[in-house]
């Protein structure tokens, strides 16, 4: 099992944390930085004064961690060290061909795309993949697919109907990507269309939120017969920063925007819309990454096995039923509508 | 079923909640080219600008009017409301925007939905209400969008949706999001039934309605000028650092690029929209539309008797 450096503060660009944890946090993160300043500026060995805040600030973040508010739960899905598209792929597949392009266009590096043997099975598996560092994050447009990143989905996903094989889809991004060229290239085309395919496609489709769930960019790969969330990813119609800069006409208000919107795992699981929350290590995913991609493999593994020799028609039926129940209305048949047009 | 016909369709341009905001009432300015345009002569003139043609914005019901026959129209599901399901509190309480938005359009939600007949060929139509919360889709828009391709299978009725709506509604969070996918699931049987689904794209259809039900018609038309697209001009200009050339995401843009069948001028909506209904009502071989599917049912011809006489 490797152990990632513990990271700086757990919200970047965050001067005035709210939480008296994350207070504690940053303040002995600014010692931390003080001492190692002193320590090569100074060449004075305060290496134990700062294992033993180290200690501090690690227990401090678990802490954090096991009851992270939905702001800080944004922060941890986004947080750049988690682990990325390619490591859950590798944890859960055998023999990954990755298969690229929409044979329209182009290829998309926001989105991959694959086939691989999963428990000996052939399985597709497509994921969202965002980068590791800044350059490979320009390149791969930060996860935020073009219109051909969801065509190359699709393509693949029409692979895996007609070889008779089960989906596995990844999610983790900001959202569909706001261009110029993807509007030239109907990124709402792009989106619907993926969205009513997956609607009818005849092979079971299997959903990990394993970061960011942004809105209908993560919905057009998302539409499937289990979804599960890692504990700390989110799942948001908007991002926190766009509510609250629309609702609130305050971009400062992306704390309250984030507790509004009920985006978190067990929010979501409420409300019936997950299947299951898979836990995450310690301090979240990006502390303990091969926990996490183990985690990950384990619960795609087991729900695959339970779809394994199910009919066609009770798959589509449920996947019907599953997404027909969903939202909250009532019916007040006979009484007037609250008031009438002037 | 439904309440009978609403009496509307006797005075088919009533106001629509803009003009309101004019005073006088008498003379509408045009938002495009500024021109004072006598009310009566707009409305004449199907609240298209006689100078410039540009197409101001239509609320439900006089979208309707405009384009089913007389008296034909059956509503249905109109007690549909919303909730809260969030306990949504943003600078308002949820509910108190949706009062307002009540009380400014006369609607219990942002679309409108039932039965009626377009020159005389049957439908299952909806029309969404710009001015409700922004033609926001939450569950009750879901719901009634995914009833209405229920109805469209049923009867074997095309479905004929006017869009006009900013996308998902962020008061219902994730449930918004994810009427993207109840309606996806809905059209997609109306598709494998072999039964069409037409969608018109009215100003403006953007967002995560613009990325599920109103792109995943058989035919796209799109009425002149409507603004058409997934993200918002700011969000796209902040993004790549530039500014975006006149005329960016309108629905020429889009025939231009191939994303719709074709932009249908407001005077010409109803004859075209009755005439793809006719065409599709032609005797199809049921192979061609694939094994499961009978063909394109674009409905029955009505009997001389019930044909409607406006």
């Amino acid at each position: 099992m490797s152990s990632r450096p513990p990271d700086l503060a757990g919200a970047p660009g965050d001067t005035a944390p709210d939480d008296p944890l994350e207070r504690d946090l940053s303040g002995v993160e600014r010692e931390i930085l003080e001492l190692r300043r002193i320590t090569t500026a100074e060449r004075i060995d305060l290496g134990e004064q700062i294992a033993a805040l180290e200690a501090r600030a690690e227990a401090l973040r678990e802490e954090i961690a096991r009851h992270p508010s939905a702001w800080q739960r944004v922060q941890l899905a986004r947080h750049p060290e988690r682990p990325k598209v390619d490591e859950y792929i590798a944890g859960l597949t055998s023999e990954f061909v990755e298969l690229h392009g929409d044979r329209g266009f182009g290829d998309d590096p926001a989105i991959v795309t694959g086939l691989g043997m999963i428990d000996g099975q052939p399985a597709a598996v497509i994921g969202h993949a965002k980068g590791r560092d800044t350059r490979e994050n320009i390149a791969r447009r930060f996860g935020m697919p073009n219109p051909e990143g969801y065509r190359k989905a699709l393509r693949v996903m029409k692979l895996a109907e007609k070889l008779r094989i089960p989906v596995v889809t990844l999610i983790d991004t900001p959202g569909a990507f706001p261009g110029k060229e993807a509007e030239e290239r109907g990124q709402s085309e792009a989106i619907a269309t993926s969205l009513l395919e997956m609607a009818r496609l005849r092979t079971p489709i299997v959903t990990v939120i394993t970061g960011e769930g942004g809105s209908g960019g993560a919905l057009a790969i998302g539409v499937s017969d289990t979804l599960m969330m890692l504990e700390h990813a989110v799942y948001s119609v908007i991002s926190p920063e766009g509510c609250a800069a629309i609702l609130w006409r305050d971009p400062q208000r992306t704390r309250d925007a984030a507790e509004a919107l009920r985006l978190t795992a067990p929010d979501l699981a409420g409300f019936g819309v997950v299947d299951e929350i898979i836990p995450e290590p310690p301090g979240g995913a990006h502390r303990h990454p091969d926990d996490a991609i183990a985690s990950v493999a384990e619960a795609v593994r087991r729900r695959l096995a339970a779809e394994r020799g199910r009919s066609e028609e009770s798959l589509l039926t449920a996947r019907y039923e599953k997404y027909r129940r969903i939202g909250r209305v009532r019916d007040i048949t006979g009484a007037d509508p609250g008031g009438q047009a002037e | 079923m439904a309440p009978p016909v609403l009496d509307w369709f006797g005075r088919p341009n009533r106001a629509a909640p803009e003009r309101r905001e004019m005073p006088a009432g008498l003379w509408i300015k045009c938002p495009r080219c500024a021109s004072l345009v006598y009310r009566k002569e707009l409305e004449r003139n199907l609240r298209v600008c006689p100078r410039c043609g540009y197409h101001h914005r239509l609320s439900a019901v006089d979208r309707l009017a405009l384009v089913l026959d007389r008296d034909s129209f059956a509503q249905t599901d109109s007690g549909l409301a919303p909730e809260d399901p969030l306990g949504f509190v943003d600078e308002k309480p949820y509910p108190e925007r949706i009062e307002e938005a009540e009380r400014r359009t006369g609607q219990r939600e942002a679309i409108l939905t039932g039965t009626g007949t377009i020159e005389g060929s049957r439908a299952v139509v909806g029309a969404m209400e710009f001015g409700f919360l922004g033609g926001s889709m939450g569950s009750v828009v879901g719901e009634k969008v995914a009833r209405s391709a229920e109805r469209a299978h049923e009867r074997r009725w095309p479905l004929v949706l006017f869009v006009a709506s900013g996308g998902a509604r962020m008061q219902e969070g994730t449930l918004s999001l994810l009427q993207m996918a109840k309606t996806s699931v809905a059209l997609g049987r109306l598709a494998d039934a072999g039964v069409a689904f037409i969608s018109v794209l009215c100003d403006p259809t953007t967002g995560g309605v613009a990325a599920s039900f109103a792109f995943q018609g058989d035919v796209i038309v799109a009425e002149p000028g409507a603004l058409v697209g997934f993200a918002g001009r700011r969000v796209i200009e902040q993004t790549i650092r530039q500014k975006l050339p006149d005329g960016f995401q309108t629905a020429e843009f889009l025939l231009e690029h191939g994303l719709v069948d074709a932009i249908v001028p407001r005077g010409e909506l109803r004859t075209t929209l009755a005439r793809l209904l006719r065409l599709a009502k032609a005797p199809c071989d049921p192979a061609l539309a694939g094994a499961a599917a009978q063909g394109w049912e674009f409905g029955e011809p009505l009997a001389a008797d019930e044909q409607p006489t406006a």
